[in-house]
Formats: C-alpha cells, structure tokens, sequence
C-alpha cells in the first residue's frame, strides 16, 4: 500500500531534457533568440523563488527588491570594485540578497495577505527611491555592467554570449533540480501546510515564522542570482529593476505558468518573455494589454496557470505530483 | 504520592469583563481518562485553550509534569507532549489524508528543516499507513482531506496530534458533527488507540451517555467553576449537575460559546 | 526661519495634492476592501481629459476664466466612462475572492488602461498650461508662489470637508459608514449593498481622474504617469490607515511635510523618503496609523 502511494518522478528528467535541448539549440539559433532565452531564465530564477512563497499562501509584490540588487551588485562589483569573475558576481550577489532577504524577512514574517503584498512592494520601492537620487550610480539612467570573466578566462563577443548563456542554463538546471527536491521535502509540504492552515502547523510543533523565513530569504537569493545574470546578460543595470511594474511582472510570469512544478515558473517566464519581443516589435502599443488580458483570463478560467493544462490531460489523479 | 502529570491551579480567564474560566483548579495523573461535562459557555474549551497556550490565563498557572508552562507558546506545550483536538477538525484541506499525516509525522520527528530528503519515501509512508490504521482511517489516504465526511475528519485530526507520543491529549468534542449511531464506533477506535499509547485523556463531550460510558473519572464544569469531580456515576448523580448540566441522555447541545472564536 | 515657512507651504501644497491624488483610493477599500491599482489609470486618464479638453477649449478661444469648470467635467466623464464598466463589467464578479486576487485583477486593468490610453493619445506629451498661467503667482515672504497651487489647498480642504459631512451627516453616509464597519451585518440587517458598492468605486474613479485633471496644468502628460503615482498614493494611504478618509488626511501631510522637509534639507533623497514612510509605518502598524476601528468578529 505506502508503495502504490510513492509514483514516479518525471521533473528531473524533463529539466534535464530542456537542458539538453537548451545547449543544443543555442548552436543553431540565431543570437537574439539565444539571448531571449536567457533573460528568460534569469527572470525564471526569481519567479522560482516566488512560487515557493506563492505554495506558502504569500504574495509578494518586491521580489524586484532582490533582483534589483542582485543587478548591482554584480554592476558595482565589476565597475567600482573591479570584481569581474562571474562566480565571484553570483556568490556576491546571492550573499547581499540573503542579507537583505533576512533582515526584511524578520520584519516581514509576521505579515500575511495584503498587508503581506503592501509591505514588499513598499520595501522595494524603498530601494527604487534610493537608486533614482543617487548620481553616483547613475540615478534613473543607471550604469553600464563590464563583460564578466570565466575563471579568469576572458571571452568578447559572440563567445562571451554564448558562454553567459551555458552558465545561466547550467545554474537554472541545477538550481531547478535542488527546488524540487526542497518541494518534495518536509519544509516544501509545510510551505503548502502554512497556506492551508497556519494554526495546525503551530500546534503540530513547527513554527511558521521560522519556516516563512527560510523561504523568505531563499526567495531573495533566487531573485538575487536572476538579478547577476541579468544584468550581466543587458550590460546594463537601472533602478527599473527595483520598480514596482518589474515586480508585478514577475507575479505574472508566475500565475501565467503556474507554482505546481518547479518547471511552471520558468515556462511563464519563457512564454511572456517570448510574447513580450514579438509583441514589441509588432505591436509596442498593445504590449501590456495583452498581458493585462491574458493575466484576467488566467485567473478567471486558469487558476492553475498553462502548468495545469499539462496536469489535466493526464486525468483526474488523486495523488498530487511529487 | 507521585507527581500528577498536569495541574491547573487557580485559573481565571474573563473576556470583556465576563469570567470564562473563574479560579479553576485540578489535576489529571498518568494514564487517567477524564471526561469534561457542561452546558455551554461553562468554560470548557476555554480551560483547554489556556492549558494547550492558544489563550493565556489571567491568572493562575498551569505545570505540566512538575514545570510551569502558562506562558509557553502553544508549539512549545505541544513539544512537551500536550497535543489537542479541535470541535471542528483542524487539517489541511486541500492536501491529501496521507500528505496530512506524513506533514504531522516529518513534525513530530523535529525534521520539519529537512529540505532536501524526500518527505514521500518508503518507511515513512509505511509509518503514516500504521497510524492510519490505528484509526482505521488508511482507506482514505489518497482523498484530499476536504471532501471527506466529518468523523473521518476528526479521526484524521487526532491522529495526526497522536504522531508526536504525547503524554496528555485533550479533546475538543471528538464527536461534534458526528451522526448519533457513529459515535460510539468513533470513541470506540479514538480510545482504544489513545489508551494504548500510555497517554492520559482529557475529553469534552456533551452527550451523557458516551461520557458515562467512556469516562473514568468526570469533571463537571459550570460558568467557569468546577462544581463536581469524581467517579462518573456519583457526578452524574450530583443535584448541582443535574440542575445546571441538564445531562439527561439524548439531549445534547450543539456547539461552543462564541468566545472560543477560531478554535471554534 | 524663511526655511520653515517655505517648507510649512511647500508641504501644505504637496500634501493636498497627495490627498486629493489618495483619497478615492482608501475610499475604495474602506467599502470594497479592494486595493485598487487601477486608480493610477483614472489618475492618467483624468489628465489627459483635461489636457487634450483644455487644448481644444483654448484654441477655440472661448472664455478662459470659465475653463476650470473642465476639470470636474473631466472627473465625471473619467468616473462614468471607465470606473463604471470597469466595476459593473469586471470587478463585481470578483467580490468575495482574496483581496490578494483583487489587487492582480485592477492591476491587470490598470495594464489594460495603461495601452489604451496610448492607443487614444498615443505617446506624444500634452500640455495644458494655460489654466495654470492664468492665475499668475503670488509673492510669500518674497518668493514667488503659484496661485494654482496655492488653490490647491483650497480644493484639497474642501474636498475633504465634503466627503466628511457626506460621511457622517447624510442618511447615505451613515449607511457608507455601516458598510464599511461591518459588510455582512449590514447585508444581514437588509442593507443592498451592490448600488453602494457601484456608486463608491465610480465616486473613487472620479476622485482619482480629478487629482489626474487638476495636475495636468502643472505636469506634461506622458504615458507612465499613472505607474507613479500609484505607490505614492499608496503610501499616503497606508501610513494614514487604508480606508480611512481621516487618515487619508493626515498621511498625506505627513508624507508630504516629510517630502518637503527633505527637498530644502537632503534633496538628495527626496523619493526615497516618501517610500520609507510607508515602509516604516508598515511595518510598525500595518493597519496604518489612524485605521478606522474594523468590527469584533466574533
């Protein structure tokens, strides 16, 4: 009987398929779709990071906070401080992130729902408001990121693209990989646990404030390496990464694809991005009505985002995944 | 004479003014099975909030097995082997029965920080199926807990307090919600299980004739005051009991004061 | 000591355009419990009406001291036009869901508004100076001041007093005043809450567009302008309290005699300031610091 319950687990061998894929094609496809698909998965990492929030029943309107750091950190490590290895950039960035994430976190653990969402965004606006003043970094132009290093090897042009977009693949994969396991661990049951009924976890003997924590400050690492990448990938950082809209957008990306899987929020991240490019191209104006459409209609028909279309054709199945 | 294993002493609890629990004071030993009687709004589920920290006491203190926990949070007093059940079944709805359990069990162990084992692998879903099975609840597993009808709810709900080996289990109307004929089979199983753990247990019930039958020793609780304690038969008998209780058999009120607000 | 005194009036302008830019903000969660995102379009909107309206007016040559009546105009016509579909045809199917679900749903309409108002004006800045030059400045102290401006306390003050008497004086505040200290009781004791609900976004839209339209003198209105104002909104009605036209009030003067403190003493931080507020007051009190009182439940 415990065997029937325990079912196979596709997820490691559908990432590790995407990641396969993802190598292989960035041979043939042309640069600017390479690049696409990299800021994608940059933008992936921090929306992975608000699905564990979002499976705690949190709905966080700042993870742009963390990216946003995450983004200048890697900009003031490469042109203040001449950091430029892109190790170096990803450790640091994920470090400030966590320390932030922490002492936010603290204060932010007690909070739930809106009150949750308000202080989040108003966290992140903080950071905005600091950025858009200071001239020193550029103020609302923000500044250039120097092309980061390879463990000392030293990359231009096409190679340097290409090699930034292994290393995003490579850290997404493994990153994925390790968020799945954390889902089907005891702390990512209780992230779901804390959402359905707080006061049960209590009186099993765990403490909420504690597991909201970690996943709180591991959200902000997430956000902080896709913040590295990112800033890395454009060159450029500005305090638009700190801008509520950017936040909003990651929210999207997470309701678009869904929180079941680790998968579904790199897919939405991947859909909007690609919907974004040709959106602009084609039609700069109805760019954000069309995500505004789509983000009504997800809700209203799709609560479950595409990761729940996925899901359903295999039948109704009374065990849950994982 | 050895030491009793909880003890209440002096408690008093008054919501705006009015006295919930009014200078409360009694002992439960080891092994003990003790049933708590009243009408509504006698105090009952306010007693048990106070000693399980969901609500703190005016005064008065509550030790558990020679310490002071009156101001512990309700984690810690669960962690010291107090566990409760609630009138309306305290789960996780949208998860499954099996998911609901292996939570509580992961918990219980203090592996509620493992991150990285997988909480579905092979020995602790065959732990959760034996504790569902003292319940004979295991046919359920794969429902989610939302669906499911409310004795199985409550069973599930007591079995998952029971996976960390507590020393006290208080009941909170194990068979509110429940049809008439099910509940002796749901007291049936709920104390077989619970005698067989070593654990004492302390149970609210409103309907005469289960507490006669299942309960050792009886507690009769009237506006906050403890008004008889001793053998069932002669608190059943008591004038002030019958007067204030109304115990007959059959006849049984529904529901909570509504100051017990969410646990109710 | 003349800094005090321009800091006082500085920041006694700045507030009242938070609290006229706010206030239908907590107006609208004070009775819907919704936090309305989409209150940055109605703002948008409502300055762009009176832009382009101000525009026409003037190149018409009609009578300019009479061009003011175009700003409350502006207002309704925003309020009727998008806040009425936008909460008959969309919102009311969402009552009762999560306020977290409410606050993505305006902010997917607020999406929405934002490209539609690019398609009807597109991406070119509006002017509309003239009803700001008009009335000329005024010499405080031996600075030179707005008088537009200085008209703004006086629209500010009023509007609150307005919204308060109708609050606590009328038959149809009081029952405002009920709905919003308890939904469910006052639907169990009969109240028919759907029209109060239509009337109260439709009154907040219109506040919203009028902060757009009694802006738009004074700003060149440009897509994006909506995105901004919303946090600051936000701000002033988190720190006074969500839902409280009061607190509304005193959150607008303080974020605003903050802002105008830091602007002649720290310029350098000015936004940043604005936002701290908020995150502070949040974090503290995150009922805000004047919430109306909510009903016992239970």
């Amino acid at each position: 009987m415990a065997a029937a319950a325990l079912r196979r687990d596709f997820t490691p061998v559908i990432l590790t398929a995407a990641l396969v894929l993802l190598l292989a094609g960035s041979a043939v496809v042309p640069a600017y779709l390479r690049f696409l698909f990299e800021l994608a998965l940059a933008n992936g990492l921090a929306v992975m990071g608000l699905m564990l929030l979002m499976r705690a029943g949190l709905v966080s309107f700042g993870q742009g906070l963390y990216y946003c750091l995450g983004g200048y950190t890697a900009g003031i490590a490469g042109s203040f401080l001449g950091i430029s290895d892109v190790f170096a950039l990803l450790a640091l960035g994920a470090a400030v992130a966590a320390v932030v994430g922490l002492l936010c976190g603290l204060l932010i653990a007690r909070y739930r729902e809106i009150f949750f969402a308000m202080l989040t965004l108003a966290f992140t606006m903080v950071l905005y408001g600091l950025l858009i003043n200071n001239e020193r970094l550029g103020s609302t132009d923000g500044f250039n990121v120097p092309a980061p290093h390879f463990l000392g090897w030293a990359p231009e042009g096409e190679r340097l693209g290409l090699t930034l977009f292994v290393v995003t693949c490579v850290l997404v994969y493994v990153v994925a990989l390790g968020l799945h396991r954390y889902l089907g661990s005891a702390m990512g049951y209780l992230g779901e646990a804390i959402r359905e009924n707080e006061l049960r976890v209590e009186y099993l003997g765990a403490s909420v404030r504690r597991l909201l924590l970690v996943k709180y400050v591991l959200a902000a690492v997430l956000a902080g390496l896709g913040g590295v990448l990112t800033g890395l990938a454009v060159g450029h950082v500005d305090p638009d990464l700190a801008n509520w809209t950017t936040s909003g957008e990651f929210l999207f990306m997470a309701l678009l694809g869904g929180i079941e899987n680790v998968a579904a929020p790199l897919l939405g991240a991947l859909v909007l991005e690609l919907v974004r490019s040709y959106a602009l191209e084609y039609a700069p104006y109805l760019w954000q009505m069309t995500l505004g459409a789509t983000m009504l209609v997800i809700i209203l028909f799709l609560p479950g985002g595409l990761w729940s279309l996925a899901r359903m054709r295999k039948g109704a199945d009374l065990t849950p995944e994982l | 004479m050895t030491e009793p294993l909880l003890e209440a002493l002096r408690l008093k609890k008054a919501f705006d003014g009015l006295a919930a629990v009014d200078d409360v004071s009694l002992t439960i030993a080891e092994r003990e099975l003790v049933g708590i009687i009243g009408a509504n709004g006698a105090g009952k589920t306010t007693f048990v909030n106070i000693v399980t920290g969901y609500l703190k006491p005016d005064s008065g203190q509550v030790r558990f097995r020679g310490g002071d926990i009156t101001r512990l949070t309700p984690r810690e007093i669960t962690r010291l082997g107090i566990v409760r059940s609630f009138q309306v079944a305290q789960l996780f709805p949208d998860l499954t029965v099996l998911d609901n359990a292996l939570i509580a069990l992961a918990v219980a162990a203090r592996t509620e920080g493992s991150f990285f084992r997988p909480l579905k692998r092979y020995e602790l879903v065959e732990q959760v199926f034996g504790l569902l099975r003292g319940f004979a609840i295991d046919a359920y597993a794969a429902h989610k807990t939302a669906a499911l009808p409310q004795g199985v709810r409550k069973l599930l709900d007591i079995a998952m307090a029971m996976s960390g080996r507590p020393r006290l289990v208080l009941l909170d109307e194990p068979t509110s919600g429940v049809s008439k004929d099910e509940k002796f089979l749901l007291m049936d199983r709920l104390l077989e299980a619970l005698v067989q753990s070593g654990a004492s247990v302390l149970f609210i019930e409103h309907d005469m004739e289960l507490v006669e039958r299942y309960a050792q020793r009886l507690i009769a609780f009237n506006e906050g005051r403890v008004i008889a304690d001793g053998a069932p038969a002669a608190v059943l008998a008591d004038p002030q009991v019958r007067a204030f209780v109304g115990g007959a058999p059959g006849k049984q009120p529904q529901g909570e004061r509504p100051t017990s607000d969410a646990l109710a | 000591m003349l800094t005090l005194v321009v800091i006082v009036l500085d920041g006694l302008v700045y507030s009242s355009w938070l609290f006229i830019v706010a206030v239908g903000l907590t107006l609208i969660y004070g009775v819907l419990r919704i936090v309305n995102v989409a209150h940055g379009s109605f703002y948008a909107l409502g300055a762009y009406v009176m832009a382009s309206a101000a525009g026409y007016y003037f190149a018409r040559g009609l009578p300019p001291q009479a061009n003011y009546l175009i700003i409350p105009l502006a207002a309704l016509v925003v309020g009727l036009v998008v806040g009425l579909p936008l909460e008959r045809g969309l919102l009311r199917f969402f009552y009762g869901r999560d306020q977290v679900v409410l606050v993505l749903v305006t902010y997917a309409a607020f999406l929405v508004l934002e490209d539609a108002t690019k398609l009807v004006w597109g991406v070119d800045p509006y002017y509309a100076v003239e009803p700001y030059r008009l009335l000329g400045t005024l010499s405080v102290g031996g600075l030179p001041y707005a008088v537009y401006d200085l008209c703004l306390i006086g629209v500010a003050g009023g509007l609150g007093a307005v919204l308060w008497w109708g609050l606590n004086r009328t038959r149809n505040g009081k029952l405002l005043g009920a709905v919003i200290h308890d939904r469910e009781m006052s639907e169990a004791f009969g109240v028919n809450v759907t029209p109060i609900f239509t009337a109260t976004f439709v009154l907040g839209a219109m506040l919203g567009a009028l902060g757009g339209a009694l802006t738009a003198p004074e700003i060149s209105v440009v897509p994006g302008v909506g995105a901004e104002v919303i946090v600051l909104a936000f701000a002033v009605v988190v720190t006074g309290g969500l839902g409280s036209v009061v607190g509304a009030m005193l959150g607008a003067l303080i974020v605003g005699m903050a802002r105008a403190a830091v602007i002649h003493l720290a310029p350098s931080v000015e936004l940043f300031v604005v936002y701290l507020v908020m995150a502070v007051v949040l974090a503290l009190r995150p009922q805000g610091l004047f919430a109306p009182a909510a009903a016992r439940k239970i």
